[in-house]
């Protein structure tokens, strides 16, 4: 066995470094707390590439699978003998492969924001929430047991909620942190009643005996029904629930493109490449029961999943905010990856999906962080978000450029960068179990592309803008993150994720299938053609196009009303018919309660306050008759 | 001694002198009027004290004691209710109690 | 009708009377000087009852300090020939009917209450005895409430002089803490 207790200081490390920061931060240095706060993470990248490699090629594996590894355990709460709940540190394929993803991730973020933050007031707080979003994510991804993932689960929504409100003075800061917040806020809520009943029925919190395939705990649940479906659907399906609101699926996924609203890094970080995967390795965590007792659950992910990309994906093809199309790429990738889980099985050929998805979800973090990251650049020296006051910036922002071009080539599958085998991969889960589902991905992978080369070419081609000032190249700490991120998206595609990561831990043979490969390549290049054509030089054709499909194109706009039917729904079903109605009966019942007691009070003193009047001889004189009278009272009477 | 003399008799002595104290208590304006009636009142319970001294328990002196005791008692007070007496009046120039009457709501 | 018959109704009288003279009087001279005979003729009560040692305290404490004290104040504070204006006749009434009504109940009282008298036989009150009883710390001593009574003579000597020092201090001699 080899020792990982050292694991501990990969969660310690940034809790510390976070009260550090945020207790003594405001008394170093701006520039010094920055770079202890990415020295800090330096380190915990580190030590997670050194866990990567122990675990991957020097753990033993039994029966050729990886095995599941408690590296650390220890009892948090005990509430009576059976009712505890633990800490600890789990180290499996995905909790590792994900602890490369955010750390690595998350240090290239505290490197760009060296450069991108510099100067911005709250620079120490920036770098003190950036640690305890990399604690709290840290945590989730090594959690031993589903309630240590839910405390982490929450404290990575709070890092969130902190971040987008980052700039705290700009009131539509102040109101998308708190949608963010509420609305995972409300999703969690499904995702505790989920640990609830599963915990109920299994009796236990920890993964491994949840997730074993043979345990009792998974045969247990699933004789128990309710309305037609297990109890085991039913917990899943509300964990699903948690898992929909942190990954912004639909219909929780207003939150998203308002996160926006936080600094770039940010949205690179916890918004594209981390936090919004949680609910993927919620569901990646919890796959063994899934896949054997909740099958039903299982499809309810896939639709979920395959909806959303395509929703999204349709948004993203009308937003002007580059960092809005972002966001819904993301949320369409997302989808992507929980459609590979949901199509997949448990184990041998089947769980394709479920190495797809993983594979998916490493090199989207990859190239989706640089995009973003490319984006910050961009944004930093253009000063606007939206892609209709760029044009021709090839010329000002050479590196930008280059890893920009790399990043949605990426994301649209082309060969060799590692998104088209990631993609690929999915692709081919979908294609062997269902159909429909494929064929929405196809298209979806087409509208991907479009979507993708219509951001690229109108910043960096199209029009010649005028520009106020010269853009520049950002700075080297802004610039190297991205070219080492471009690095990784562009050769993660040959990590040998089917021997590494696979959904029993043992090897899984898996080859290009050609029938499936060259289509999605010609659909990607078909949706860069369109791009090209449309996009490339100033052309007529889009606003031509929007105008022959005005009411769809307008719908799309406007994100197909979503927000509106919340905002209706909130307010006017729920405000209205609740919130009026409880706040009436507050005031007139509860409160008007108070108020008569307390003005009775007032008006029967301000009567009787004559009797205080200061003439000694009265009070003698009631006194003298009082005792008189309870002298009677209790001499005469009381008998 | 006191033989042909009922106890009830200094009772009733007692009580009338209490009585009377509290009346005077009620109805005099001046300050230290109402000092002297206090001081009626203590009296009349040291009365009782020595009556039910004599009368009860003549073998011991707990009546005795006590009576010495109120004396000191209101010796004690007399001297403090003097000393505020004068310092309300120099305060209000008026040792009336009905024109005292600040604190009040 | 014996001896001590006639004193006691002597001295009843006089207290009786000399009370109500306190406190009806509108000279307050006089009435302090009612309050005198009061206080004398009560401690003629002690000298009957065999109290010889609180009567004489009763005559020096009260009659030769209290009084006199009170004597004094209303120098300080009043004209010796200053006459009261009569209170008001509905106080009047009211108090008196509660003095009376209180008189009445505790007479009932005393009356209908059987007392028993000790048979045992009286002790003799010496001097000797008070002094050794005043300082014994035995269970029939007093030496703790001696002690505390004596603390309490000493603090209302000091409160008497502190309260009647200082005058009320004028808002302009008010320190201004604001100004330092």
């Amino acid at each position: 066995m080899i020792n990982f207790s050292y694991t501990i200081w990969i969660l310690l490390l940034p809790f510390l470094m976070f009260l550090l920061l945020g207790l003594a931060g405001h008394k170093l240095k701006a520039k010094l707390s920055g770079l202890l706060g990415t020295f800090g993470l330096g380190i915990i990248t580190f030590l997670s590439y050194l866990t990567a490699y122990k675990y991957f090629f020097t753990s033993e594996k039994i029966d050729g699978a990886f095995q599941k590894i408690t590296a650390l355990n220890f009892t948090w709460l005990q509430f009576t003998d059976k009712l505890h709940i633990d800490m600890g540190v789990l180290l499996d394929p995905i909790s590792v492969m994900m602890l490369i993803v955010v750390t690595t991730v998350s240090f290239m973020v505290h490197i760009y924001s060296l450069g991108y933050m510099k100067g911005e007031k709250g620079f120490e707080r920036f770098y003190s929430f950036l640690s305890l979003f990399s604690f709290s994510m840290l945590g989730l991804v090594l959690a031993t047991n589903i309630f240590q993932m839910y405390i982490f689960w929450e404290l990575v929504g709070v890092s969130s909620f902190l971040l987008i409100g980052f700039y705290y003075q700009k009131p539509s800061a102040v109101r998308a942190s708190k949608k963010a917040f509420i609305v995972t806020r409300f999703a969690d809520l499904g995702f505790l009643i989920g640990i609830l009943i599963l915990s109920f029925n299994t009796k236990t919190f920890d993964f491994i005996s949840l997730t074993n395939p043979s345990g009792a705990a998974i045969s247990q649940g699933s004789s128990i029904g309710f309305l037609g479906l297990s109890v085991m659907t039913w917990s899943m399906i509300f964990v699903f629930l948690g898992g929909a609101g942190k990954s912004a699926m639909f219909p929780f996924h207003i939150w998203l493109p308002d996160a926006m609203e936080g600094p770039t890094p940010v949205s690179a970080l916890i918004h594209a490449a981390t936090m919004v995967v949680a609910g993927v390795y919620l569901v990646a965590r919890m796959f063994p029961i899934y896949a054997i007792s909740a099958p039903v659950a299982l499809d309810v992910v896939a639709y979920v999943g395959a909806f959303t990309s395509l929703f999204a994906a349709v948004i993203a093809c009308t937003q002007t905010d580059i960092k809005r199309v972002l966001a819904y790429s993301t949320m369409s990738q997302i989808g992507y990856m929980m459609l590979a889980l949901g199509v997949a099985k448990y184990g041998g050929e089947t769980g394709l999906g479920y190495m797809a998805s993983m594979f998916h979800l490493f090199t989207h973090a990859m190239f989706k962080a640089l995009l973003f990251l490319g984006a910050g650049a961009i944004i930093h020296s253009v000063h606007s978000n939206y892609m209709t006051d760029m044009g021709g910036l090839r010329k000002y922002l050479p590196i930008t450029h280059i890893t920009f071009l790399i990043a949605c080539l990426t994301i649209s599958g082309i060969p060799p960068f590692s998104g088209f085998f990631s993609k690929d991969e999915i692709l081919a889960a979908a294609f062997q179990s269902n159909k429909f589902l494929f064929a929405v991905e196809y298209a979806v992978a087409g509208i991907t592309a479009f979507y993708m080369f219509r951001i690229y070419f109108s910043i960096f081609w199209g029009k010649d803008t005028q520009y106020q000032h010269t853009p520049h190249e950002a700075p080297a700490t802004m610039t190297i993150p991205l070219i080492i991120l471009a690095i990784g998206a562009a050769v993660s595609g040959f990590i040998p994720f089917n021997k590494l990561v696979t959904s029993d831990g043992k090897i899984l043979e898996t080859g290009i299938n050609l029938v499936i490969a060259i289509p999605s390549v010609l659909i990607g290049l078909l949706g860069i053609g369109i791009a090209y054509i449309m996009y490339r030089r100033e052309s007529t054709i889009p606003d031509k196009l929007a105008a022959m499909f005005k009411y769809s194109y307008k719908w799309a706009y406007n994100k197909f009303y979503i927000d509106e039917l919340y905002l209706f729904v909130t307010k006017k079903i729920i405000f209205r018919y609740i919130a009026v109605p409880v706040a009436w009966f507050d005031r007139h019942v509860v409160d008007a309660t108070m108020n008569t007691i307390a003005s009775v009070t007032q008006g029967v003193s301000f009567r009787i306050r004559g009797f205080q009047s200061g003439q000694l001889q009265k009070y003698a004189f009631v006194f003298i008759t009082g005792a008189i009278m309870l002298a009677v009272l209790f001499i005469y009477l009381w008998k | 001694m006191n033989s042909g003399i009922p106890l009830q008799y200094f009772l009733i002595l007692a009580t009338v002198m209490f009585f009377t104290g509290v009346y005077g208590f009620l109805t005099r304006r001046n300050l230290i009027t109402i000092l002297m009636s206090v001081e009626l009142i203590l009296n009349s319970v040291n009365i009782n004290f020595m009556a039910f001294n004599r009368f009860l328990y003549p073998n011991k002196l707990e009546g005795m004691f006590f009576s010495l005791f109120i004396i000191a008692v209101a010796a004690s007070e007399a001297a403090v209710a003097i000393a505020i007496i004068i310092n309300i009046y120099r305060r209000f120039t008026t040792i009336n109690v009905e024109d005292v009457n600040e604190m009040k709501f | 009708m014996a001896a001590n018959q006639i004193m006691f109704v002597l001295f009843s009288a006089m207290i009786v009377i000399f009370s109500i003279l306190t406190v009806t009087s509108r000279r307050i001279l006089r009435a302090a000087v009612y309050l005198l005979f009061v206080l004398v003729s009560t401690s003629g009560l002690y000298f009957m009852l065999n109290y010889q040692f609180l009567a004489a305290v009763q005559l020096s404490l009260y009659a030769g300090g209290i009084v006199v004290l009170i004597i004094f104040s209303i120098l300080l504070t009043s004209h010796i020939s200053q006459k009261f204006e009569s209170s008001g006749l509905k106080k009047n009434i009211f108090s008196a009917i509660a003095a009376l009504a209180g008189a009445t109940l505790s007479i009932i009282t005393i009356l209908d209450y059987n007392f028993s008298a000790t048979t045992e036989a009286a002790k003799e009150v010496t001097m000797k005895l008070i002094g050794s009883s005043l300082l014994s710390v035995n269970y029939d001593g007093y030496v703790l409430p001696f002690e505390v009574i004596s603390i309490l003579l000493l603090a209302a000597m000091i409160a008497a002089i502190v309260v009647a020092k200082k005058g009320a201090p004028k808002p302009t001699e008010l320190p201004n803490i604001n100004q330092e």
